[in-house]
């Protein structure tokens, strides 16, 4: 759409500048602030540049939560896409059993993300939930408290249980969108079924998997209270991710101005990888 | 048919692994915590409403629901109310630094609600905002617009231009043209960004416990006090975990019809 050129659009867009200003960039700068400040009380404050900065990347809590994140994001888009299409692809496509099926898979994305946790935490324990219940008495060793791998397939479990139902009901958006006639036309040439996934569907869903990669990785990459009502980032630290190193740090021990360097750092790598995600999707794209 | 009938098998696989963690829940709220500690039952053999019973009659547990509720309901307000100028000023002119802007408020969805932590924590208490419902909603509406925005700029580009022009010819203003005509056409979408709205509000904890203490406590933080010197309430703490999972029902009842287009934020 040809758009036409008009300052005056400022002004409809003042009110959310307004807004976001008041609760992002302020904020924001007290982050920065306190990142090159050593704080000792209101009057007291020394100007230590990069030294929180240096003292942070060299945390090792910092690099091991960092690389657990990474692992779980990765772990993360790895099985929800993936389920997430076929799901979509699963799903019928008019009729009341379509909107029984989009309410069904929508319900676990309402559920407030705590009680996300509870019903995992519940669900896994060996003495009262069905799922741990039902693992051990087919002779499994299974215990999320003490055991990190269990403790780490248990978190998987839950956050595909708990996303996977978002790229589903996307990519079923990105279905619907396509017309009949490709179908018709795919018939005539007689496509396997991989064939029209392959060339019509996986294409058309290009757009609806932007956003949801996107939303995924952002939203994996700032877990914070499902895994720590689940496991509270145990056993030991092994399921401890950014967020919740982040939180011990800045509230727990109050190390305002490392947690302050952390918080900007961690800010910047999910935009980085977000941006990096973005350009090389719509790079693909314009390549074909 | 056949493969037909696999696809349903399919379907029904995963919507059963959806539902069954949700039914244990269910299951465990109408149980006595002695039937619950006791021998595992498919389902309540001693059917009880007593788990629901202590969060009607108790202010501090339905106020948490209350609390909740207005917060979210604040929230999906200012989103829609701010969001929707916006969203058409992006769909519909140029105007200097539109991309940059425009990207700008996306970035704010990208950050990560614990990095705002102790920051909003100082800057609502220097206001005197801290333990309001107005400070939680403000606090989503930072992670609520952006996506409000660029959904309804979805929507809003699939409207074309000449309905905007005739309406001027006809002689509408600008305010009598945006309510009257444009907004009852882009509905669904409407609908839409206020389920997006909800859904990050109602199910968010981190920030809505930070800033609040006692007067505007969610749901979600009351629920912790189940774990008492006596161990954990099994059963009342299901029967609260049950009832945060009925609003959302309601929701999505409501805009099921739109959520196919919806998803994909208006962009199919």
């Amino acid at each position: 759409m040809n758009k036409v050129e008009n300052n005056k659009a400022w002004f409809l867009v003042l009110p959310v500048v307004l807004l976001v200003a008041f609760s992002a960039v302020v904020p924001l700068m007290t982050v920065v602030n306190y990142s090159v400040q050593d704080i000792f009380d209101v009057n007291t404050a020394y100007f230590v540049g990069a030294e929180w900065y240096r003292e942070i990347l060299q945390d090792p809590r910092l690099q091991d939560s960092l690389v657990r994140q990474f692992i779980f994001s990765f772990f993360v888009l790895l099985i929800e896409i993936p389920l997430g299409i076929a799901v979509a692809l699963m799903m019928p496509t008019k009729g009341r059993g379509a909107s029984l099926c989009l309410i069904l898979l929508a319900i676990p994305l309402l559920i407030p993300l705590n009680v996300v946790g509870t019903i995992w935490q519940v669900f896994g324990r060996t003495d009262i939930g069905l799922f741990g219940w039902a693992l051990t008495s087919i002779g499994i060793d299974y215990n999320y408290a003490s055991n990190p791998i269990d403790a780490w397939f248990t978190v998987l479990l839950m956050d595909v249980w708990h996303w996977t139902s978002l790229v589903a009901l996307l990519c079923y958006s990105g279905l619907r969108a396509i017309p009949d006639a490709y179908y018709q036309a795919a018939s005539i040439d007689r496509a396997s079924g991989w064939a029209i996934f392959r060339y019509i569907q996986l294409p058309k869903l290009q757009s609806v998997l932007v956003i949801g990669v996107l939303l995924r990785f952002m939203d994996s990459f700032m877990i914070y209270t499902e895994p720590f009502v689940l496991t509270g980032g145990g056993p030991g630290n092994s399921t401890t991710f950014l967020s919740q190193t982040l939180t011990q740090m800045a509230i727990g021990q109050f190390d305002v101005g490392p947690a302050a360097a952390f918080s900007l750092i961690y800010f910047l790598i999910v935009l980085l990888v977000s941006w990096l995600f973005f350009t090389t999707i719509s790079h693909l794209d314009k390549a074909k | 048919m056949n493969k037909q009938t696999k696809k349903k098998l399919g379907i029904s696989a995963y919507i059963f692994f959806v539902l069954l963690p949700i039914y244990w829940l269910l299951n465990m709220s109408f149980k006595s915590n002695e039937e619950i500690l006791g021998t595992l039952t498919l389902w309540p053999e001693n059917f009880t409403f007593d788990n629901y019973a202590v969060i009607f009659t108790d202010p501090t547990w339905y106020m948490g629901y209350v609390n909740s509720m207005l917060y979210v309901t604040m929230n999906m307000v200012i989103t829609l109310v701010v969001a929707l100028p916006a969203a058409y000023a992006f769909s519909r002119y140029k105007f200097t630094g539109d991309k940059h802007l425009f990207f700008w408020l996306l970035t704010n969805r990208m950050a990560p609600p614990a990095v705002f932590l102790l920051p909003f924590f100082q800057l609502y208490s220097s206001v005197g905002l801290f333990d309001t419902h107005l400070a939680v909603a403000l606090a989503h509406c930072l992670f609520s617009v952006p996506l409000a925005v660029w959904i309804l700029e979805g929507f809003m580009s699939g409207v074309p231009r000449e309905i905007d022009e005739t309406a001027y010819i006809d002689g509408y203003s600008f305010h009598k043209f945006f309510i009257k005509i444009f907004l009852p056409m882009i509905g669904s979408g409407i609908g839409v960004t206020a389920f997006f709205s909800f859904m990050f509000s109602w199910v968010e904890l981190l920030l809505a416990r930070t800033l609040t203490s006692v007067e505007a406590k969610p749901i979600a933080a009351i629920m912790t006090r189940t774990v008492g010197a006596t161990g954990i309430d099994w059963g009342v703490l299901s029967a609260a975990g049950v009832l945060t999972i009925i609003p959302g029902l309601l929701v999505i009842w409501f805009v099921r019809n739109h959520v196919a287009k919806g998803f994909a934020l208006g962009r199919v």
